[in-house]
């Protein structure tokens, strides 16, 4: 129980390093760098790596923005299986859609609440 | 001057990229951010119905949670600048882009500024996202069909 901690805190830490790799080695903007990982997440998932890496670091695995592609293709890939070709459009929310919602509500709610001063 | 010796000197000049240091603190940011997540995905295990597959569901909200808290009081921007890519790879960075775009753009009206410059930096993300996966579950659906893999 205690190791899913540690290595949530090494799996996550080194996904970030590999972004912070991107952008100081590759010359990535912060941008670019974002959208290499989440093309990245999605392809594993789609070889089958990610779940294994979830199943072994936990939020290590799922808070990183590479999750983010690999939901959008596992709930792609779930309809799929079940719906056929059709299933990979409709599918592809199910999973991600807690992020994506959780994302505008509070977006809205902090412009409802803060003012910018240049410190955002 | 020798084009050779102005290039040394240039490079001795321009101040180098603290690398290992910027490595460090994306390590320990994105390590910290990461852990707090499980501690929150802990949370919904234990007091709500959720399993480990699925409380990772409500734990992406929550953080997104934390990061308007953060990014209204502004103080997501001196994690960032503290921890580089540690504070942005994290879902909370796709959180802090969102709301802090929908933040600066209030002044321009909540249809206009809020609505329309809410995505603008997280929107690409999305973009991509989809895509790939879209092309990736493509692929893999075709390939099923044909026999050559399987799920």
């Amino acid at each position: 129980m205690i190791s899913i901690y540690i290595t949530s805190f090494i799996v996550g830490g080194l996904i970030c390093v590999i972004g912070q790799l991107l952008m100081d080695v590759g010359k990535l903007t912060p941008a670019h760098t974002l959208c290499t990982l989440v093309v990245t997440g999605s392809i594993l998932d789609g070889i089958g790596w990610y779940e294994p890496l979830i199943d072994f670091a936990g939020a290590g695995a799922t808070i990183p923005i590479t999750s983010f592609g690999n939901a959008l293709t596992h709930g792609a890939l779930a309809e799929a299986e079940k719906h056929g070709l059709i299933g990979v459009v409709t599918g592809m929310f199910e999973v991600t859609s807690s992020g994506i919602s959780a994302a505008i509500i509070f977006g809205l709610i902090g412009a409802l609440l803060f003012t910018s001063k240049g410190n955002v | 001057m020798e084009q050779q010796k102005y290039a040394h000197l240039e490079k001795e000049l321009s101040p180098k990229t603290p690398l290992l240091k910027n490595i460090v603190r994306a390590f320990l940011t994105g390590g910290l951010i990461c852990l707090i997540g499980q501690f929150i995905a802990l949370f919904y295990i234990t007091y709500f119905d959720f399993t480990e597959r699925t409380a990772s569901n409500p734990t992406v909200a929550t953080m997104i949670f934390i990061s308007m808290l953060l990014t209204g009081f502004g103080l997501y921007k001196k994690i960032s600048q503290f921890g580089g890519a540690g504070a942005a790879v994290p879902i909370t960075g796709f959180g802090n882009a969102v709301v802090s775009s929908a933040i600066e753009h209030k002044s321009e009206g909540y249809v206009l500024g809020v609505g329309g410059n809410m995505f603008k930096l997280a929107g690409s993300v999305i973009l991509f996202g989809v895509f790939s996966a879209f092309v990736v579950a493509l692929i893999k659906t075709i390939l099923v069909k044909f026999g050559v893999v399987s799920w």
